[in-house]
């Protein structure tokens, strides 16, 4: 049988999991945590508590800003020191609730036995409710608020849920550890979130470079169908290891053979992608009255000694998570939040993590310096590897030239900032700098067109009304 | 032979007089009626066709010219008042004058103020590298030093200093047309009156964090203390969030701030003298003190006697100052 | 770890660079260029060696002095111009006018339009053409090459010449093949007389196996110019086999292997799309026929591609990839 995987472009990068055997462990407590006010995508949230407050772990600390919006919990139990800015990975100022720890005292209806709670709550609108009160948001990346997500338009419904254990990037294995250690956990949450949004099918689809995460779902997935219908309907899928596979435009088409159309949400086309992390922080949000408090961080690198897949409270300084495992290595030039392909590079150190935080990368300077800038030689590898079907080197001509208009009909909107054109570039052209910046460019003109279209469509409602 | 030459040049002429008439037809039918003013006020225009005044060219410019009921919406940049005399009389409109501007840096971050804490290895573009982080220096304001302004500028008149690492404006080629403003994503480029004979203050820093964080990221930095502010007697300078800024409306370059400045951030360009800082200083210390004990003695006074504050004798100092 | 670098993503990049994609076009000309010395001996050698190193001298000195920039000569693009260029030479001309084609393929047709990258037209065949039309004599007349190892050579013009010839006095194409005994296994293995890169079918046809299992190229251009010269000589040959020559024979003679394999498939010179490739080789397959059956000349490869050439960013505009979630 042919392997499945999305129909257009993509590349393989080497996988470098080399982190895989490392079980998910536990990093201590630090002894102050910084947890920021905007974690998600949205409005910021605003903070309810003070300076000198006591917060237990699993308070809320911060309520939705707006309905794009999450409520923030604290990760740990202790006072409540200021609130104010802080510089963030990227040396940029931000809201940070910075909490000193006094022991580990959570709130009292936490459930923390680990028992798996398998029974599924009837009513779908209490679901949502308690994933909204436990602060979930998308772990794949974007951190995009889950309950809303779960809230489909009115006049959309969802035929398919896809549970995104792909894991594409080089390197992350924090997904596939979770799926090996903490899979019943990822199944029930996939059944909540499918009661949640009343669908009767869920794929829960992996990548063929992690055999052991398919077989153990496989089981799960099969033993627990015998637990009631609410399991019924979900599959395991395995796809062929392709990056980026985990994108949500990617996964659909692979999954469903389907493709959303530009501008439009996955809904439209039937579906809701979530992360398998989503799904057991779903799982922990329903079933045990746990909000999102902690996430797994892969850390790893062929430079750094001490490989490891941790669980950390939101809000640890990474300099705490990196001194935990030796300290910064000599030989790394880069530290990267999240994988290399669509990671963030860190500039402090003394950042703090934050609920979308998957990975620390450490590369050596050899492995990701960029190489000297050379001519195009119109090789076309750019346009192959285009996840989107764009065609990256007209597009970087078209930015540097400015002309918006033709960048608008060749679709540099549609880009995902995947990275495949800039990874594949024989030329070390810096396509997607230059088309990323083409890209905000494009948008900030579709969205005031859009706007005046809008504004002008209700200005003639109106005379027409008079 | 003969005929066959005539031959020629007939049928050559003939097609050539039929190509012209079709040639001229065409161009009757085609004809575009403009207001014959747009060419003329196009061609007072200095014809960079910069974009500086907002308008596409200077065709664009002209065209709203003409169409426009006074000249308040319109001002080219690059010709100045100069330009826009000419404009206004052919138009037949009134015009006021504006001051000269000049595009100030505000940034003195040099490589040797400002040390580097990251190394950038992305594009060579200050848009990119701002959205991507703060900077490759502790200061998230600064400059960046990817030369955008200088790709911006269509006159020639940015340069980057490879000593200091930040752009270098040219007076003498400066139009202030605005495009390296637009270009710079830190917003650090502002354009200021030129000044008298081109004298100016400015405060080159646009640092908006608090101090103490502020110095460690760079010694040339303003640290926003308020020192500036105090020492004005002209209502000229506002600090906020930890920025001071000068009103150049307001300010009589005096200098003062400028000396009194702990950091340095305060700069004055263009005076003829050197400033005495020490002098300056003494001088202002003075001030203030004696300010001080008026209003020691003022509350001590009973209400209601005006006292009388120290304000006309500096300035007659420091007219002395810049025409010296 | 001195300072922390700091870059947008990815962060990882391909080891694909144009140096490696380069060699990797050398390493598959390396076949060609050996049966060619085999069977031409040693003045191929010195043709090849004077094409090499007169197009890298070239770029050296252009971008060097002229265009006072960095020395791309680390990209191996000159000395792949400089192979394609001695394999479409006879193993007979001159040095002065193998120095006269690099100078025209590297100077005229790549460094004026900007270096690597930017020229409308292949440069080995720019210079190959600028050859053929200012001295025929050289590049039309073979002489009887020795074999580097005493291997058999035949003297005599080109297949596709002698039979364009015998056609005008009037003979037939079956008439003409017999009397000069050309076989399919002979243009296979070793053909009878012409440029270089000409001799080895199946040399060329090994090169163009490791370009596409090395992922250089994709193999739509190559086939599709194969496909149209086999499909359109199929038809006239049927309509009169004594007029005109049989598929297999216009598959396997002249340049057309060493020009749809190597020359047509030129990153710069050839369309971006699938789509618009297809058409290029279509173009291609079929000038090169008709210049071979109603030219003046015996052979149309580089004349085909040459024209092709320039429709080129026709085709980019007209034809794009597929894109997401489009129609």
């Amino acid at each position: 049988m042919a392997r499945r995987t999305f129909s257009i472009g993509g590349v393989h990068p080497a996988d470098s999991k080399i982190s895989r055997d490392c079980k998910l462990e536990y990093l201590p407590i630090p002894p102050t945590v910084y947890i920021a006010l905007s974690q998600h995508i949205g409005a910021p949230a605003k903070p309810v508590v003070a300076v000198g407050d006591k917060v237990k772990a699993g308070q809320v600390i911060a309520e939705p800003g707006a309905f794009m919006s999450a409520y923030i919990h604290s990760s740990v139990s202790g006072t409540v020191k200021s609130i104010g800015p802080r510089k963030d990975l990227s040396g940029n100022n931000q809201m940070v609730v910075e909490i000193a720890v006094e022991g580990d005292e959570w709130m009292e209806n936490i459930d923390r036995a680990d028992n798996l709670v398998t029974s599924i709550p009837d009513d779908p609108k209490a679901i949502i409710e308690k994933i909204k009160l436990g602060g979930v948001v998308g772990l794949g990346g974007a951190t995009f608020p889950t309950h809303v997500k779960l809230s489909p338009p009115p006049g959309k419904t969802c035929e398919m849920l896809i549970i995104n254990g792909c894991e594409c990037e080089p390197y992350l294995t924090s997904d596939f550890r979770t799926l090996l250690e903490k899979g019943e956990q990822v199944v029930v949450g996939t059944a909540l979130i499918k009661k949640a949004l009343g669908v009767a099918k869920a794929t829960i689809a992996i990548e063929d470079n992690k055999p052991e995460a398919i077989e153990h779902i496989t089981k799960v997935v099969e033993t627990l169908k015998a637990k009631g219908p609410e399991y019924s309907g979900i599959e395991v899928l395995s796809l062929m290891k392709k990056y980026p596979e985990g994108g949500e435009k990617q996964l659909i088409d692979a999954v469903m053979h389907r493709q959303v159309k530009s501008g439009g949400l996955p809904i439209d086309v039937g579906a809701v992608v979530d992360n398998v992390c989503t799904a057991l922080a779903v799982y922990e949000a329903v079933q045990k009255n746990k909000p999102l408090i902690d996430n797994s961080v892969t850390v790893t690198g062929e430079c750094f000694p001490k490989q490891a897949n941790l669980i950390v409270r939101v809000g640890t300084p990474l300099n705490y998570v990196i001194d935990y495992l030796g300290g910064v290595p000599e030989s790394a030039a880069k530290v990267i939040s999240g994988g290399p392909m669509m990671g963030k590079s860190i500039a402090n150190l003394e950042a703090a993590t934050m609920k979308g935080t998957g990975g620390l990368l450490f590369l050596t300077r050899e492995q990701t310096k960029r190489m000297p800038e050379s001519s195009c030689i119109r090789c076309g590898k750019c346009a192959d590897a285009c996840p989107m079907g764009l065609e990256p080197f007209l597009l970087n001509r078209l930015a540097k030239a400015g002309d918006t208009d033709a960048l608008e009909a060749n679709a540099v909107q549609d880009c995902i900032m995947c990275g495949c054109c800039l990874y594949s570039c024989p030329a070390g052209i810096p396509l997607l700098d230059v088309i990323s910046q083409a890209r905000g460019q494009v948008m900030g003109i579709m969205r005031a067109r859009a706007a005046a279209a809008k504004a002008a469509a209700e200005a003639a409602k109106a005379s027409a009304g008079s | 032979m003969t005929t066959t030459i005539i031959w020629t040049i007939a049928i050559i002429s003939g097609l050539g007089l039929l190509l012209a008439l079709t040639l001229y037809l065409v161009a009757q039918r085609f004809k575009v009626v403009e207001d014959p003013r747009i060419e003329l006020v196009e061609k007072a225009m200095p014809g960079a066709n910069c974009g500086g005044c907002g308008f596409a060219g200077c065709h664009a410019f002209a065209d709203s010219a003409v169409k426009a009921p006074n000249l308040d919406n319109h001002f080219c940049p690059v010709g100045g008042n100069e330009t826009m005399k000419k404009v206004a009389e052919i138009l037949g409109y009134e015009i006021k004058e504006k001051a000269p501007m000049v595009a100030v840096v505000r940034c003195a971050g040099t490589c040797a103020a400002r040390p580097k804490t990251s190394e950038y290895d992305g594009s060579v573009s200050c848009k990119v590298k701002a959205s991507l982080y703060a900077g490759d220096t502790g200061c998230a304001y600064g400059c960046l030093g990817c030369g955008d302004c200088v790709a911006a500028c269509k006159f020639g008149a940015l340069s980057m200093d490879p000593e200091t690492g930040l752009p270098v404006v040219d007076e003498e080629k400066c139009t202030a047309c605005g495009a390296c403003v637009k270009a710079c994503p830190k917003a650090i480029i502002e354009l200021r009156k030129k000044g008298p004979r081109g004298m100016r203050e400015f405060v080159s820093c646009v640092n908006k964090d608090k101090g103490p964080s502020v110095k460690k990221a760079c010694a040339n930095a303003c640290i926003g203390c308020g020192i500036c502010q105090k020492t004005c007697t002209h209502d000229a300078i506002t600090v906020e969030n930890n920025v001071a800024y000068i009103d150049f409306d307001k300010c009589k370059l005096c200098r003062e701030c400028e000396a009194m400045c702990p950091t340095g951030a305060i700069h004055g360009v263009n005076f003829p003298k050197p400033l005495d800082k020490d002098a300056v200083k003494a001088r202002v210390q003075e001030r203030q003190k004696k300010a001080r004990e008026a209003a020691a003695a003022a509350a001590a006074k009973p209400v209601g006697e005006p006292v009388e504050p120290p304000v006309q004798e500096p300035v007659v100092l420091k007219k002395e100052e810049s025409n010296g | 770890m001195d300072k922390i670098l700091v870059s947008p993503n990815p962060h990882i990049h391909s080891k694909t660079t144009t140096a490696v994609l380069m060699r990797d076009v050398v390493i598959a000309l390396l076949p060609a260029v050996l049966v060619s010395v085999v069977f031409y001996g040693w003045k191929e050698l010195f043709v090849l060696a004077v094409s090499v190193i007169s197009c890298m001298a070239i770029e050296y000195l252009i971008t060097r002095y002229c265009l006072k920039k960095a020395s791309t000569l680390g990209d191996w693009s000159a000395a792949v111009t400089g192979i394609l260029l001695a394999l479409n030479l006879p193993s007979t001309t001159p040095w002065w006018v193998v120095f006269l084609g690099a100078l025209v393929a590297i100077g005229v047709a790549k460094m004026t339009f900007g270096g690597l990258g930017q020229n409308v037209f292949n440069p080995a065949l720019v210079g190959r053409v600028f050859l053929l039309i200012s001295f025929p004599t050289y590049m039309t007349h073979w002489e009887i090459p020795q074999g580097l190892f005493g291997v058999d050579a035949i003297s005599g013009a080109t297949p596709l010449g002698v039979i364009k010839e015998g056609l005008m006095q009037g003979s037939t194409v079956p008439e003409l093949m017999a009397s000069h005994g050309y076989s399919y296994s002979q243009m296979l293995f070793a053909n009878i007389g012409g440029s270089a890169g000409e001799a080895c079918a199946i040399a060329i046809l090994l090169g163009f196996i490791y370009l596409l299992v090395r992922k250089v190229i994709k193999p739509w251009i190559t086939l599709s110019i194969l496909g149209t010269v086999a499909a359109v000589s199929c038809v006239f040959w049927l309509a009169n086999p004594a007029q005109f020559t049989d598929p297999l024979f216009n598959l396997l003679s002249g340049g057309l292997l060493l020009g749809a394999c190597f020359m047509a498939t030129d990153y710069v010179t050839s369309p971006m799309s699938t789509k618009g490739g297809i058409i290029f080789g279509v173009g291609i397959g079929f000038i090169t026929l008709m210049i071979r059956y109603f030219g003046s000349y015996p052979e149309g490869v580089s004349f085909a591609i040459l024209i092709m050439n320039s429709t080129v960013p026709l085709l980019n505009k007209w034809f794009h990839q597929k894109k997401y979630g489009r129609a």
